[in-house]
């Protein structure tokens, strides 16, 4: 009831309600799940209260913040590789029928063999942080050429004949109407990018398991799971969420500072 | 295709010829025969309309001239100039929709033929604020093009159609977005901007007044594939305005043009 009738008031009070209510759910989620395990005295090897995870991420932050940069580091690289290849890919299509439909088809099929299945074949084949980051760009790079390519060919067919008019050449037309034109498709797909780079970052991670001397978090979810450090498990967890949102929460911020002057995604509902 | 020699130099150049088509016709990929065959010649300086129904070629014709897209059969003629080369070879194209660059400024947009040509950016930024101000929008330079109207959008598509100062300007149903007022203005505005830089206009239009209003000639096709009805003159008092928009005369050649049009529908059952 409340919500509904904040939702007719003006959009202030309507974002501030859309931050505070989420916020609001967490906390409750959070007293809920801290007040069953005291009353009813779980120990913490089957499931340790909030309090508990978090005093096991401040002391234990010594290995975790390690962990997590590793994973970070494998994601990134993931992502600026499958950024740079989706886009490359997409132009290269672009440029050429004959290159786009002899290599599409493998294009899709990279897509939709789950990679963790790929990832036991790449770790015997590759050293592990070269098998690692390649998993997060098979599984990144597909979203970032397909929205690529969508984008060159939603050109604007009357802006194209004015290129052509005044006599422009392919590398002009490319940066000055195909690329532009495309940013937001790009970017569109950048941003599903980064939340996969970090799934193929893991999964790359799960695969390896112990047996590997890699140490992302990943491998310490593996790790604590084996010794029953269970509240560890949950710190790892707690930890690649955050990254996960901080992630979108960037590429988000840069999609709407580079879009925010012109492109209807990016521009206030009143306007 | 397109012969590049220059028009008979024989008579005087105000009688010179701008454009003209012998025998042209246009059939498309489909084999629906779009245009033709079509003879027009239009002298140097005219302000020429062509009027008739929907899908009758008119765009066709008028891209063929712009050599956006080549004819089936016949020849398609543009007066070029001696020595120095143009860009968008002396043609200046208005489309039915603005087709400005929604990424950037008006004055990128209007300054994107100069650009293209390869034109020094300081004078190309000079040409680009002059094209602005002839058509009264030296105040918007900055503004993106969702920040204007749709009237202002067309000054700015009609800008960057003059910045390159070209001979020729085609112009495809400008303003049959618009509403009466604002098309009643951006008439007179064109009216005036062709009677101080005399360019050959050719005006494709599917409204009997504005072709009366605004041209010294129009020529009236059939309906699909396009060929000539009539052609007729229009002569008044110049410079015109709103009282030749009222005037006896005015009404006469409207009816006069509406008679021609005739029997361009009378075939159509679909309109």
């Amino acid at each position: 009831m409340n919500a509904q009738a904040a939702a007719a008031k003006p959009s202030g009070a309507q974002r501030a309600l859309r931050f505070v209510l989420p916020v609001i759910v967490f906390a409750a989620g959070l007293l809920a799940w801290e007040l069953v395990v005291r009353i009813r005295d779980i120990p913490p090897y089957v499931l340790p209260a909030p309090s508990v995870i978090f005093l096991t991420l401040i002391k234990d932050w010594a290995v975790l913040s390690q962990s997590l940069a590793t994973t970070l580091l494998t994601t990134l690289e993931g992502f600026v590789a499958a950024s740079i290849g989706g886009i490359a890919l997409a132009l290269l299509f672009n440029q050429s029928k004959w290159v786009e439909y002899s290599l599409f088809p493998y294009a899709v099929v990279l897509q939709v063999t789950p990679v963790i299945a790929i990832a036991p074949l790449l770790l015997i084949y590759l050293e592990q942080q070269t098998a690692v980051v390649v998993c997060a760009f098979i599984v990144a790079f597909f979203p970032v050429l397909a929205n690529t390519t969508l984008g060159l060919n939603s050109v604007d067919r009357n802006l194209a004949g004015l290129f052509q008019l005044y006599g422009a050449s392919p590398p002009q037309t490319l940066r000055f109407l195909k690329l532009p034109a495309a940013l937001p498709y790009i970017l569109g797909g950048l941003r599903i990018a980064g939340g996969l780079s970090l799934i193929g970052a893991v999964v790359a991670e799960i695969a390896a398991g112990t047996a590997g001397a890699g140490s992302g978090l990943a491998y310490r979810i593996a790790e604590s799971g084996y010794r029953l450090n269970i509240p560890r498990m949950f710190a790892a967890l707690l930890l690649l969420s955050l990254a996960g949102i901080v992630i979108y929460g960037v590429l988000a911020l840069v999609s709407h500072l580079v879009l925010r002057r012109w492109h209807e995604s990016a521009l206030g509902k009143e306007s | 295709m397109v012969a590049s020699k220059p028009s008979p130099g024989v008579e005087a150049s105000l009688t010179a010829l701008a454009v003209s088509l012998r025998g042209v016709t246009k059939v498309y990929d489909n084999g629906v025969m779009a245009l033709g065959p079509l003879d027009l010649a239009v002298r140097k300086g005219e302000f020429i309309s062509l009027l008739g129904p929907s899908g009758c070629g008119k765009s066709t014709a008028l891209r063929l001239i712009a050599e956006l897209s080549a004819p089936s059969s016949g020849i398609v003629r543009v007066a070029r100039h001696e020595g120095v080369p143009q860009p968008g070879h002396g043609i200046g194209f208005v489309f039915q929709e603005p087709t400005l660059m929604p990424w950037t400024s008006v004055r990128e947009n209007v300054r994107l033929p100069l650009k293209l040509a390869g034109v020094p950016k300081a004078e190309a930024r000079t040409r680009a604020d002059a094209a602005l101000a002839s058509v009264g929008l030296a105040d918007f330079a900055e503004a993106f093009p969702r920040e204007l109207s749709g009237g202002m959008k067309m000054r700015v598509s009609l800008a960057r159609a003059l910045v390159t100062d070209p001979d020729i300007l085609l112009m495809d149903e400008p303003f049959a977005a618009l509403d009466e007022i604002t098309r009643f203005r951006l008439n007179n505005d064109l009216l005036a901007l062709w009677r101080s830089l005399r360019k050959t206009v050719i005006f494709v239009t599917h409204s009997v007044f504005e072709s009366v209003y605004l041209s010294q000639r129009v020529v009236v096709m059939t309906a699909r594939p396009g060929r000539i009805q009539a052609d007729l003159r229009i002569e008044t008092v110049e410079p015109r305005g709103e009282e030749f928009r009222t005037s006896a005369a005015y009404s006469d050649y409207c009816r006069r043009v509406s008679a021609a049009l005739a029997p361009s529908y009378s075939g159509q059952s679909t309109l």
